[in-house]
């Protein structure tokens, strides 16, 4: 035991001495909850133990892992048109955006780029994706906090952006469209016209979910002031996306450092942030950034170059040895491929970086004190996908 | 057929057995047509989906289906859970909802018991079902359970008082505690000695009819009141641990009490089992009031469910403030306002 000598530190520990005394005798028994692997509000598999004092979380842990599927180890395995089926799979609700990075990645490792026509409709399948990323967010919020009908709204109206890119790619969730020098396939007739009528109807949506969900209320009484996360703390805890830009940082990888390959120069869009940083805040902040995708594929539409959709690239694609790392802003955040190649068919180590890993590592610090119904608020608002966490 | 029915006077052992039969299968079928309507196909509607489809014409036998189902189902009980509180809970709760509809009149004669004063007995065992609550909460060993058994107590002291404050205001004007004499008073009264359409409560007594509503949604844990089986929070409350026809039992007592709670609202404030075009000492209330009370009923029901499908979830102390600071106070003034009227006037 250290001896302290200095008066006042003396004088706080005889304080804190008999705070104990007085709170042992009032001492109610805490309770430990554990919430999930199977919980509805962690949609996944996600577990997190609270410790609890009547519903005032003391602390809260996530636990994850739960769902782990080895993607990196797999990658080490399979040749990179292989890989791009696979990480289809990570963040499972805006699929497309998952390969791009890593596509861009391996084109940059192979000196390739892609012609322009295969840029523009890579970032308006990229736009997309998160359309259908974020719209499903809003909705799906709006169940966690007991609004069971915007969950439906949500699912309806997605489908216009999933018709879309069913009907480009022929996936509805796990596209694998993406190939390194361009994209499979050029698009179908008449489908630029259809967009724009799905964009149209995505924008209505947006409207009608501000209607619904984000000006009730109620909604604002359950999600304005809780789970204030400060732009330091969001930082320091390597939050990205909306999350981030929720606390005030103004900070869009699109703009900011937007990887060759992708065309988001050619639309006119804005970043929008909240100074906020609570619940209220990251929706509000998803809200317009649905909008904000929506107008971009809606300008990119109307500009699609002519020409082909692939590049020259062998056959069998062989990536020279050396190291990259490309990182995109998807819908979730901030997601990057940092691909090591020794010149073979594989590559030797894929590091994946994505976004939920970070943004739901700030849960135990924005809990505390919170009670448990706002727990599901901090929780849905911060907006995780479980394949993204556990790869 | 209506005068057969207005001489019909059996002795006591056979009046009291028919009323138990009616009412033990009036209970499940309101819960069903309830579940059917509002829970399935007007919820669906709102939705922008279909609902249900395939049993029956249009899906209208799902519900009979689920029962059956959770029929079928095994009845068990958690390890550690106190079987014979855990066992009775459900019993509890369908049994307060049974007792409500003894008073509940669907014509002048066609009630259980004409209480004089229905509308305290009706407050009183209304808060019944929270005892129940509290045993399946606190017998299942569950914390979820725990939790939600506890919200439900701690919404108790909320809505309650706002509930009982909001009819005074009816029971002023009408100067009468029975719930048939609030019938009359309203079929039988006229508006500046206009007596077209009676005159409903609901006309001078709209504040207490939207207090009403919304601590009858706290009552029956409805969204935006479902903190105690909040499915996203505390996956269902006091529910989580029942299987089978234990948790159809929860189901049913649901439902039930949504339909006699909008009973009791229509006959507080929008006339009850009556027309004001027919007089209501009419023999034809035998036949026509029970339809005309269900299509009042179904009315007010609609509200409740409505808002059951729209609006998010409160927190809990959030409805605390909600009662204590905007509910209670509204409702004293509605009752200061209507004592002042019901002197001058």
């Amino acid at each position: 035991m250290t001896a302290v000598s200095d008066p006042q530190s003396v004088a706080a520990l005889v304080a804190e001495a008999n705070d104990n005394r007085v709170n042992l005798d009032f001492e109610t028994e805490g309770m430990t909850l554990n919430m999930g692997p199977q919980h509805p509000a962690t949609h996944g598999t996600l577990r997190i133990i609270a410790r609890l004092d009547g519903e005032q979380v003391i602390s809260a842990e996530p636990m994850c892992g739960y769902m782990h599927r080895g993607y990196e180890k797999l990658t080490e395995v399979r040749t990179y048109p292989q890989i791009n089926a696979l990480i289809n799979r990570i963040d499972w609700l805006g699929s497309f955006a998952n390969e791009v990075p890593f596509i861009l990645a391996a084109e940059k490792l192979m000196d390739v780029e892609a012609p322009p026509r295969a840029q523009w409709i890579r970032t308006i399948l990229f736009e997309m994706s998160r359309v259908a990323n974020i719209s499903l967010f809003l909705g799906d919020f709006g169940l966690q906090l007991g609004g069971m009908t915007a969950g439906f709204y949500a699912f309806r109206d997605r489908e216009w952006v999933l018709n879309q890119i069913e009907s480009a790619t022929g996936g509805r969730f796990h596209p694998n469209f993406d190939r390194i020098g361009g994209l499979k396939d050029d698009l179908p007739k008449g489908w630029i016209e259809e967009s724009h009528t799905a964009m149209d109807k995505l924008l209505a949506f947006c409207d009608e979910m501000e209607d619904l969900l984000v000006g009730n209320e109620i909604f604002q009484g359950r999600t304005r002031g809780i789970g204030v996360i400060p732009a330091e703390i969001a930082l320091s805890y390597g939050l990205s996306g909306a999350n981030l830009r929720a606390s005030g940082v103004d900070w869009d990888l699109r703009r900011d450092n937007c990887p060759p390959g992708l065309v988001y120069d050619q639309a006119d869009w804005k970043v929008w942030t909240h100074p906020d940083g609570d619940c209220f805040a990251r929706t509000w902040v998803r809200l317009q950034e649905t909008r904000e995708a929506a107008k971009i594929v809606k300008q990119l539409l109307d500009t699609i170059p002519s020409g082909p959709v692939m590049a020259k690239v062998p056959r069998i694609i062989k990536v020279p040895a050396g190291e990259a790392y490309v990182a995109t802003e998807n819908p979730l955040g901030e997601m990057g491929y940092y691909v090591v190649s020794k010149g073979d068919l594989v590559p030797f180590r894929v590091k994946i970086r994505s976004a939920s890993f970070n943004n739901i590592s700030v849960l135990p610090w924005v809990a505390r004190g919170a009670y448990v119904p706002d727990l599901i608020s901090i929780l849905g608002s911060l907006y995780f996908i479980l394949g993204d966490i556990d790869r | 057929m209506t005068l057969l029915l207005a001489s019909f006077a059996p002795p006591y052992w056979l009046s009291t057995l028919i009323k138990v039969l009616v009412i033990s299968a009036v209970v499940p079928t309101t819960a069903l047509i309830l579940g059917m309507v509002f829970l399935f196909k007007i919820m669906s509607w709102m939705q922008s989906r279909l609902g249900p489809q395939e049993a029956g014409p249009r899906g209208t036998l799902q519900l009979l289906a689920d029962g059956v189902k959770f029929l079928q189902k095994e009845d068990i009980a958690p390890n550690g859970a106190d079987l014979w509180v855990f066992k009775v809970a459900p019993l509890v709760v369908l049994m307060s909802t049974l007792v409500l509809y003894v008073t509940l009149p669907a014509s002048m004669h066609l009630v259980v018991a004409d209480l004089d004063v229905g509308v305290f007995f009706v407050l009183a065992v209304a808060s019944l079902s929270v005892i129940g609550v509290l045993m399946a909460g606190w017998s299942s060993a569950s914390k979820y359970s725990l939790m939600g058994a506890l919200r439900a107590a701690g919404q108790l002291i909320a809505y309650e008082l706002p509930m009982v404050l909001a009819v005074i205001g009816v029971v002023i004007q009408a100067g009468t505690m029975s719930l048939n004499g609030i019938v009359l008073a309203q079929n039988n009264g006229s508006i500046f000695g206009w007596s077209g359409i009676g005159f409903p409560y609901i006309l001078t007594q709209f504040l207490g009819f939207f207090i009403f509503i919304a601590a009858v949604q706290a009552e029956l844990t409805q969204p935006p009141f479902d903190m105690p089986v909040a499915e996203s929070e505390i996956v269902s409350g006091y529910q989580v641990e029942y299987t089978g026809f234990r948790f159809l039992i929860f189901f049913l007592a649901e439902f039930a009490t949504a339909f006699v709670f909008a009973g009791i609202a229509a006959v507080l404030f929008l006339g009850g089992w009556a027309v004001p075009w027919l007089p209501t000492e009419s023999d034809w209330y035998y036949v026509l009031g029970p339809i005309v009370l269900f299509a009042k009923v179904m009315i007010v029901s609609f509200i409740i469910f409505w808002v059951r499908f729209t609006y998010p979830r409160f927190r809990e102390d959030q409805l605390q403030s909600l009662a204590w600071k905007v509910l209670i106070p509204l409702a004293l003034v509605n009752i200061v306002v209507t004592a002042v009227l019901k002197v001058v006037l």
